[in-house]
């Protein structure tokens, strides 16, 4: 049985055309379709409804510890008011998700995960955090949204104090006042472009939508649904639990090393990825260099060789070209190599290029 | 509501198909463009290609999926509309006016729709 967000009746409404996604039914995209969605949120802005995302409450005096136990970078040094993405690990050094943890305060963490991972990761946490630490699954009474593009400052300083928004990137404000409703506003998203994550109680979900699309119709702000969030990541090269990682492929395989700090005492996974080295394969960026698209699950060959195979794939709609994610065999994986991939029998011809495809001005 | 002129004749799988002369003409129809959302890259036939009533005539791709396009009818492709190449979104913009491929030499055409039996049809889906 699907669930719903709290906004679910707004997207019928607004004509979304209703689809399931991780346990949830939501819009995968708009009477305007996917392609003005992804251009809306490159150029001005486009407004995501999120609220199916999972939020974990991490409190009391070992929270810090438990934090660190868990998840691959290290927060030690992480400051109230700031966020740092990680990964939380099984012990074979496989990804159980990949996350955001907030900083509250010293004994107060705030940890988004994906939506698809809620229970896995909340059960995961429970059975691992150290004594003296209290795991709460509070998602059902959060919403959040997601405001993005290079208007975003501009819409929302229409319906909310300026002064109170976060500067500087992976930052956030709590207890800002949009359009009279408590919110905490991050400077964060999942799109390659400026922009805001909004979380409320799930109450006050309805009004702060029709709050931000009101003010953000001057600016062109779109509504934008899972289609355009998809195409918008992948432009970016941001991976997606599932696809460029899973409880097969570590880390350091999915191109994520910045987030993980081998040189902490110690986490769950680390014995795991210190005993197995350099990683043998790699996550690598791919552009079609034939007429073609290229999608998920298709092997990757280099020589006549296959040397690994494509974890996401599509035709991004702002750079105008098939582009494509891959883990392969590290030996290949240099920029510049030319590749084939096997895109339903045919051979397409590719290359491999720096990531990000796309990054915002 | 899905646009279904009178004049042309469907099928099940949401092409439609005229007919002048012998030569058939094949497209999608706004039903399908709406329910495939932006189309992005066409896989078109070539001239001179084989095709079977009730196979794949080629395929289509959206930002999301592929999907097959068949052909209602057994002949021989005489012409190609080479325009959806670089422009595949025409499809979405005017179904009935950016057809994909003529067919001639036909020699099996599967059951048809008229209009208003692919209207009903599609209130169905």
């Amino acid at each position: 049985m699907e669930k719903k967000t709290p906004l679910y009746e707004v997207h019928v409404s607004e004509g979304g055309k209703i689809v399931p996604f991780a346990d949830y039914l939501l819009p995968v995209q708009y009477p305007t379709g996917i392609l003005a969605e992804h251009e809306a949120v490159r150029t001005r802005a486009g407004l995501f409804d999120v609220s199916h995302m999972g939020e974990v409450m991490l409190t009391g005096p070992t929270a810090l510890a438990s934090v660190n136990h868990l998840i691959t970078n290290d927060y030690a040094t992480l400051k109230t008011g700031r966020m740092r993405y990680g990964v939380l690990c099984n012990e074979h050094g496989g990804c159980i998700d990949d996350l955001i943890v907030y900083k509250f305060g010293d004994e107060e963490y705030f940890v988004v995960v994906n939506a698809a991972n809620r229970e896995k990761d909340f059960a995961h946490m429970v059975a691992n955090a150290l004594p003296g630490t209290t795991v709460e699954d509070i998602s059902d009474g959060i919403a959040q949204l997601a405001l993005q593009g290079p208007r975003s400052r501009d819409i929302l300083s229409r319906i909310a104090d300026p002064a109170r928004l976060p500067e500087r990137y992976y930052s956030f404000s709590r207890h800002v006042s949009v359009a009279g409703t408590d919110c905490l506003v991050s400077q964060s998203g999942y799109t390659g472009e400026f922009g805001y994550e909004i979380y409320t109680s799930a109450e006050n979900a309805v009004a702060l939508w029709g709050a931000l699309i009101e003010a953000g119709e001057e600016f062109g702000l779109l509504p934008c649904g899972l289609g355009a969030r998809d195409t918008l990541r992948l432009e970016a090269s941001m991976p997606l639990y599932g696809h460029e990682m899973d409880d097969e492929v570590t880390p350091l395989e999915a191109s994520l090393g910045f987030c993980v700090k081998l040189a902490k005492d110690e986490f769950i996974g680390r014995d795991a990825l210190l005993a197995a080295g350099e990683p043998r394969r790699i996550r690598v960026g791919i552009v079609a260099t034939d007429r073609g698209i290229i999608r998920e699950h298709q092997d990757v060959y280099a020589g006549g060789k296959r040397i690994g195979a494509t974890t996401s794939g599509t035709f991004a709609p702002h750079l105008r070209q098939a582009i494509a994610m891959a883990i392969v065999d590290d030996a290949h994986s240099a920029v510049g190599t030319e590749v084939e991939v096997d895109v339903r029998g045919r051979h397409l011809a590719a290359r491999i290029v720096p990531m990000p495809f796309y990054k915002h001005a | 509501m899905a646009n279904v002129p009178e004049g042309l004749k469907y099928t099940k799988s949401h092409e439609w198909i005229s007919e002048q002369g012998g030569t058939y003409t094949v497209g999608l129809t706004d039903f399908a463009q709406d329910a495939l959302g932006d189309l992005v890259f066409i896989n078109l036939p070539q001239e001179g290609d084989c095709v079977t009533a009730g196979e794949t005539l080629c395929d289509v791709e959206s930002v999301k999926a592929v999907s097959d396009v068949f052909s209602p009818v057994t002949g021989t492709i005489s012409e190609v509309n080479e325009a959806l190449a670089d422009s595949p979104e025409m499809i979405n913009e005017t179904p009935y006016g950016a057809w994909i491929a003529r067919v001639e030499g036909v020699s099996d055409i599967e059951e048809l729709l008229d209009a208003a039996a692919y209207v009903a049809f599609c209130g169905k889906e």
